[in-house]
């Protein structure tokens, strides 16, 4: 897909700059707009390399399980057909844990278990069950509590307040995953 | 709001202390996986910025967002966050890159830039998702899980204009 997209964008920027014979330009932004990415990267450094260190912490403190813990009784009113104490539902929250605090690499482990738990629990057919569809969709949704990497950005191009919105992105979220999961619920039961 | 960011670190590091985590030890681990972290999203960064840098640099995008801006701005919102909205259920990469083109010229602050801010963070990529764990245990009817997270994504569209219309302007 990407591989598509970024040589149709590389395409369409020199057909245009034929067109409006901007070709001078276009020569330039090709070493500025390299450049200005590797600025962009050495500046986020530290306020990622700060907060990849905080969720360490979280981590290894426990707080993943904890989450897992206080999540598992709403999860588990969600995912009807999968049991409250099986490895699936485990999987499913610590993966959802593992979203919340951005764990990234520790959250895409935890998804493709449960995954292969729900596969089981639904004969191992070819089709998507109900649960799996409600997983995946769970997981189309940005779940992180702190966006950090977007706030670095934000500070690196000199926001006064690069985390004011916080609390915006919390009710977006939260309102996206309500739509999510009732469209997934509402077509499950209308296909069966 | 300010109180968020130091309350989260505070929280994190006592939580640490009571379960007698060495807890800079700890973080230097987590700042080291940072690290590779900013490593391993330099190559698609580089590549990514630098074509949207041509595309602007062109006029494409301009022209994209003059053709759009009529309509948007009927609807209530600038018109330069549509490319973005477009692009950031397919690419992360390339929403991201689109999102820092609107970060230099308007600023993070400026209106727009309030809006896609929200709108990054409270979407993922969900090509990528759906991709990811489907093609992980073989499944190929995947349903409307497609049309269930697009919908999602709308959603979010939507509520990122309506919560910094309301909250942060």
């Amino acid at each position: 897909m990407l591989n598509f997209i970024w040589a149709f964008m590389m395409l369409i920027s020199f057909v245009f700059a034929i067109i409006s014979g901007k070709m001078q330009a276009l020569s330039s932004s090709v070493l500025s707009g390299a450049n200005s990415a590797v600025e962009l990267l050495i500046s986020i450094i530290g306020i990622l390399c700060f907060w990849s260190g905080m969720m360490e912490i979280a981590d290894k403190s426990g707080i993943t399980r904890f989450l897992s813990k206080i999540f598992s009784p709403i999860l588990s009113k969600l995912f009807k057909n999968v049991d409250k104490d099986s490895s699936a539902m485990r999987y499913i929250s610590l993966n959802i844990s593992a979203n919340l605090l951005g764990l990234g690499n520790a959250a895409t482990p935890f998804g493709l278990s449960a995954m292969k738990e729900l596969k089981t629990l639904n004969h191992n057919k070819g089709e998507a069950s109900d649960d799996m569809l409600l997983f995946v969709v769970l997981n189309t949704a940005s779940l992180q509590l702190v966006p950090t990497t977007l706030c670095a950005y934000r500070q690196s191009y000199g926001s006064s307040a690069p985390y004011e919105i916080i609390p915006a992105v919390w009710l977006t979220s939260l309102c996206a995953l309500t739509v999510g999961v009732t469209v997934a619920k509402v077509f499950s039961k209308r296909c069966r | 709001m300010s109180f968020i960011v130091p309350l989260i670190v505070i929280l994190f590091v006592v939580a640490g202390l009571i379960k007698k985590v060495s807890v800079f030890e700890v973080f230097c681990e987590g700042a080291l996986k940072g690290l590779k972290t900013v490593l391993s999203i330099a190559p698609t960064l580089i590549g990514l910025i630098t074509a949207v840098t041509m595309l602007r640099e062109s006029g494409a995008i301009d022209a994209l967002t003059v053709l759009i801006s009529p309509v948007a701005e009927k609807l209530g919102f600038p018109g330069e966050i549509v490319p973005v909205a477009l692009l950031r259920p397919v690419s992360g990469g390339g929403s991201t890159a689109l999102l820092i083109d609107i970060f230099e010229r308007l600023g993070p602050d400026s209106f727009a830039g309030k809006i896609v801010s929200v709108m990054a963070g409270s979407t993922e990529t969900t090509f990528y998702a759906i991709t990811v764990y489907y093609s992980s245990v073989g499944i190929k009817k995947i349903r409307h899980t497609l049309f269930a997270g697009l919908m999602a994504d709308l959603t979010a569209v939507i509520f990122s204009v309506l919560t910094v219309r309301l909250f942060l302007t």
